[in-house]
């Protein structure tokens, strides 16, 4: 009797929990599909920001979600190789391992500070006296913010890589190191060949991370409204060509950022309430869709692994 | 040849966790300590100012701009509490209760349909359920429980448990499933049933694991900066009520860092509060992994 | 996989090394930045001169009057917006950076205190506005209202809006510490639209054309007559305003970093000339009277 009754309420609380998820999220869609249109994502905000689209927002997230991820998944990668492959065991790889997790709790606000009292005030000031060419790097910019959010999803890169080469049998390593290989050699072209997919999910898995973080971006890069995009026009030398290209100093516009000053400090909330979820069905829809991604990314690998 | 080379650069990467660590240490501290040279140290805790009447009052408040600037961060640790309490003691009921079904009792089928899904809400952005709060569950709460303040610590609590209710029933699931099966058999050949099994057997064995997630938990919900900032009203008060407005740290450094000149008191006041976010945050997460640790030791004997 | 971290690690090289002289900005680009109240202002603004000047880009940043001048001492904004006059230890600290402030005086806006439509209160003395912020009076039955707890709302301490209040109604005292702080003046108008016991604070036009807010008339002292910052239509009472009668009411100012030049300076020209001023009217507040009568503290 107890028993039945208890399963029963195990159950019942796990769906009440995905209930409520479904109910969440399914006004956000049903709110958010009504501004949603091929418009509302390629056009800019106009009149105060109480009308049009969100592009520049939408523009600005990929952008730094691209050149944040150029920066976190080498540095990751390298770390979680030199963990799992030449560290091993040992007090080194602990102490790592230590760092990562930690590096995992610290909040989001404080990565903001940090990025702030480093990335802004310590390296872009001296870089500009470096330089001595006035004011460059030591001011908010998107440069600084992705490597805000890069510090942030770290740990999401490491720990799912180091994940990928641990899955990896040790077999292999042997058979490899017994063809004469040398470490290196066994990384490039057995460990890593196979780890290939964790890798991938963990980068899918920080895009979205990083993708859906406001807090640390807030006083390092965001712009409330910024009617241009951040881009440049990058001269070709000799050839009189110039190319548009992502200009890391420039500050951007960014879609949770986005939402929340529009349900905060627009003109008028009320009346821009449909822009607000429009851009948080946006929002949702990328981030959830990236994360549906890459957990069938693991789940399939995890079988090709359990299966092998 | 390269080999060397190569150890050297993957080892040179292998520091960056600790570098970024340790780089956060330094940086925050830095500032916040600078925060002592200009603000006497009890001036964090109330300071005394003297009534319309001339009689003096202590005052524990935060309110860093005006002619006397007080710093108290008694309403901001008390603000912070009264969101992370609530909504981790909502997430581990509903955390633990989903984790266990996950692991204990839960088909295969269920299981694989469930566990993404639970996954899928860790990946939705905070500042989403910051907005959701403000904007729709406010109203419920306030026509539910009659609230005198629309947006309140509970609401927040609320918004904060949906963050960190994955990460303890992802850990506690984990924690469960490492748990032996014949510890299981042997309780089921004693005439234990299926929850008398998870209660005296898998849930004590499992214990640490729980823990850690639930502290793990906790130390998320100290730190979740956006739905605090958006939904819980933001009146730096001390008080027990948790439906009265609160302003938790991370909220305040969010809002006011951006509106002070660098260097001056009010950002290095900021940057302590900061060091106080991360060091409480890095004991909770201490904690949790000595949990950790000792089930893992616990398991393996 | 080598071939990609190659390609990789180049790229970051390209982002990061490329020397600053080839990046090629289009044109002229102002950076403003501040206060949230003139967020709206300042985005039309920008908006409707970068529809006339296609080769100037303004790029308009909120944050409160506090971060536009602090981003000013900083040097990393060429304009602040500020609903509040810059402090005197501001000027210096901008000084101490080679930075010397300039100041514009762009627009007037009379602060309106609002209640829920559903208060029966109609008007409050400036002191009883002050008493209740500052928490002395808790109750609307003390001003002639209903026995219900009054629930302040108030702006982040980084607006202009909070530190001109503090200044002028509460007369320097403290904030009550209940009072809720909201990050957006919009976001004041929405919470008092939704709570009958509630008053808020902010720029009238704000509060304008939302039937659920009650804007209160304010007498200056007790027995004086008692002013609305509005006229019957809801719009902004430009006499009262530039005569005094209606207390509560500041300048809305652009401090430029150093005297403006090349496209600020016709940024700003056109700001104060009537272009720039039918903007102000359009939105609300209150053109600068050009003969210089309307001061109104």
């Amino acid at each position: 009797m107890v028993e039945v009754f208890a399963l029963g309420l195990l159950r019942g609380t796990t769906l009440v929990l995905v209930l409520a998820t479904f109910l969440m999220l399914g006004s956000i869609a049903s709110q958010g599909a009504r501004v949603i249109s091929w418009e509302f994502l390629t056009t800019e905000p106009v009149e105060g920001m109480t009308h049009g689209g969100i592009f520049p927002a939408v523009f600005g997230t990929l952008c730094i979600t691209l050149l944040m991820i150029l920066m976190a998944l080498p540095l990751g990668v390298c770390a979680a190789i030199y963990m799992v492959e030449y560290a091993g065991g040992s007090k080194m790889a602990r102490i790592i391992r230590a760092s990562v997790n930690n590096l995992a709790g610290v909040p989001s606000i404080v990565f903001g500070l940090f990025g702030v009292g480093f990335f802004v005030l310590f390296l872009g000031r001296s870089l500009d006296r470096v330089r001595g060419t006035g004011l460059l790097f030591g001011q908010p910019a998107m440069l600084w913010a992705a490597a805000t959010l890069a510090v942030l999803v770290l740990p999401v890169i490491i720990v799912n890589t180091a994940e990928a080469l641990n899955a990896v049998p040790r077999s292999h390593r042997e058979a490899s190191f017994a063809l004469g290989a040398t470490r290196w050699q066994t990384v490039r072209r057995v460990v890593l060949p196979q780890a290939r997919s964790g890798i991938l999910t963990g980068s899918i898995l920080s895009i979205s991370r990083g993708a859906g973080e406001t807090a640390p971006i807030l006083f390092t890069g965001c712009a409330y409204f910024l009617p241009r995009l951040p881009l440049v026009s990058l001269r070709v030398p000799f050839t009189g060509l110039s190319i548009p290209m992502i200009n890391p100093l420039d500050q951007f516009m960014e879609l949770s950022y986005h939402i929340f000053i529009m349900a905060t400090q627009s003109t008028d909330a009320a009346i821009t309430r449909p822009i607000q979820y429009g851009t948080t069905l946006v929002l949702v829809g990328l981030t959830f869709l990236l994360n549906l991604g890459a957990i069938l990314l693991r789940i399939r690998y995890r079988q090709s692994i359990e299966s092998a | 040849m390269g080999e060397q080379f190569v150890e050297l650069i993957l080892k040179l990467n292998g520091f960056v966790a600790i570098a970024a660590i340790g780089l956060i240490f330094v940086f925050l501290f830095k500032e916040g300590v600078q925060a002592f040279r200009t603000i006497p140290a009890s001036h964090f805790i109330q300071t005394t100012e003297m009534d319309f009447d001339n009689t003096p009052q202590t005052v524990r408040m935060w309110q860093p701009v005006g002619t006397n600037p007080k710093y108290s961060l008694l309403p901001l640790f008390c603000g912070s509490m009264l969101v992370a309490l609530p909504a981790t003691l909502l997430a581990t009921l509903f955390g633990v209760a989903s984790g266990i079904y996950l692991a204990e009792v839960a088909g295969k089928r269920t299981r694989e349909v469930v566990k993404p899904a639970i996954e899928l809400v860790a990946g939705i952005p905070s500042v989403v359920i910051g907005f959701f709060c403000l904007a729709v569950l406010a109203s419920l709460v306030q026509t539910a429980f009659q609230t005198t303040f629309r947006l309140n610590a509970v609401v927040g609590a609320i918004g904060v448990a949906f963050v960190i209710i994955p990460v303890i029933a992802t850990m506690t699931d984990d924690a469960l499933r490492a748990v032996p099966t014949h510890l299981r058999e042997g309780a089921h050949a004693l005439g234990a049933n299926r929850w008398e099994t998870i209660v005296r057997v898998v849930l004590p064995a499992g214990a640490s694991g729980v823990t850690a997630s639930i502290l793990l938990g906790m130390g998320r919900a100290l730190g979740e900066t956006m739905i605090a900032l958006m939904a819980t009203g933001n009146a730096a008060q001390i008080t027990a009520n948790p439906f009265a407005s609160v302003r938790t740290m991370t909220a305040t450094i969010a809002a006011e860092l951006g509106a002070v000149p660098q260097g001056g008191e009010q950002y290095r006041a900021l940057f302590l509060v900061g060091s106080l976010l991360f060091s409480l945050t890095f004991l909770i997460n201490l904690f949790a992994e000595i949990a950790v640790a000792r089930m893992r030791k616990r398991l393996a004997l | 996989m080598k071939g990609t971290a190659i390609r990789l690690g180049a790229l970051t090289l390209l982002l990061g090394i490329t020397p600053p002289g080839s990046w090629v900005l289009a044109g002229d680009t102002i950076t403003v930045k501040g206060s949230d109240t003139m967020v709206i202002l300042g985005q039309r603004w920008a908006e409707e001169y970068m529809k006339q000047h296609a080769d100037v880009t303004i790029q308009v940043t909120g944050g409160g009057s506090g971060t536009g001048i602090a981003a000013l001492i900083n040097g990393t904004t060429q304009l602040a917006n500020s609903s509040r006059p810059i402090k005197e230890e501001e000027r210096a600290a901008a000084k101490k950076n080679g930075i010397e402030v300039v100041e514009f005086k762009t627009a007037l806006d009379g602060l309106a205190v609002v209640v829920n439509s559903a208060n029966p209160v109609n008007e409050l003395t400036m002191a009883q506005v002050g008493k209740i912020y500052s928490g002395y009076i808790n109750d609307w039955k003390q001003v002639g209202g209903t026995g219900k707890r009054i629930l302040r709302y108030s702006r982040e301490s980084n607006s202009g809006t909070y530190v001109f209040f503090k200044e002028h109604v509460l007369l320097n005292r403290d904030f009550a510490a209940d009072c809720q702080t909201m990050p957006g003046t919009s976001a004041v108008a929405e919470a008092v639209a939704k709570d009958p016991n509630g008053i808020g604070y902010g720029g009238v036009a704000y509060f304008s054309g939302n039937p659920q807010l009650k804007v209160l008339k304010i007498r200056k002292e007790a027995k004086t007559e008692a002013v609305s910052p509005t006229d019957k239509d809801g719009r902004p009472n430009y006499e009262a305003v530039w005569s005094g009668s209606y207390p509560i009411a500041r300048y809305l100012y652009v401090y430029s970093a150093g005297q403006p030049r090349e496209a600020v300076k016709t940024y700003l020209d056109w700001i104060l000339g009537p272009e720039g001023q039918a903007i102000v009217e359009k939105i609300d507040y209150i053109p600068v009277k050009s003969t210089g009568a309307g001061t109104s503290r």
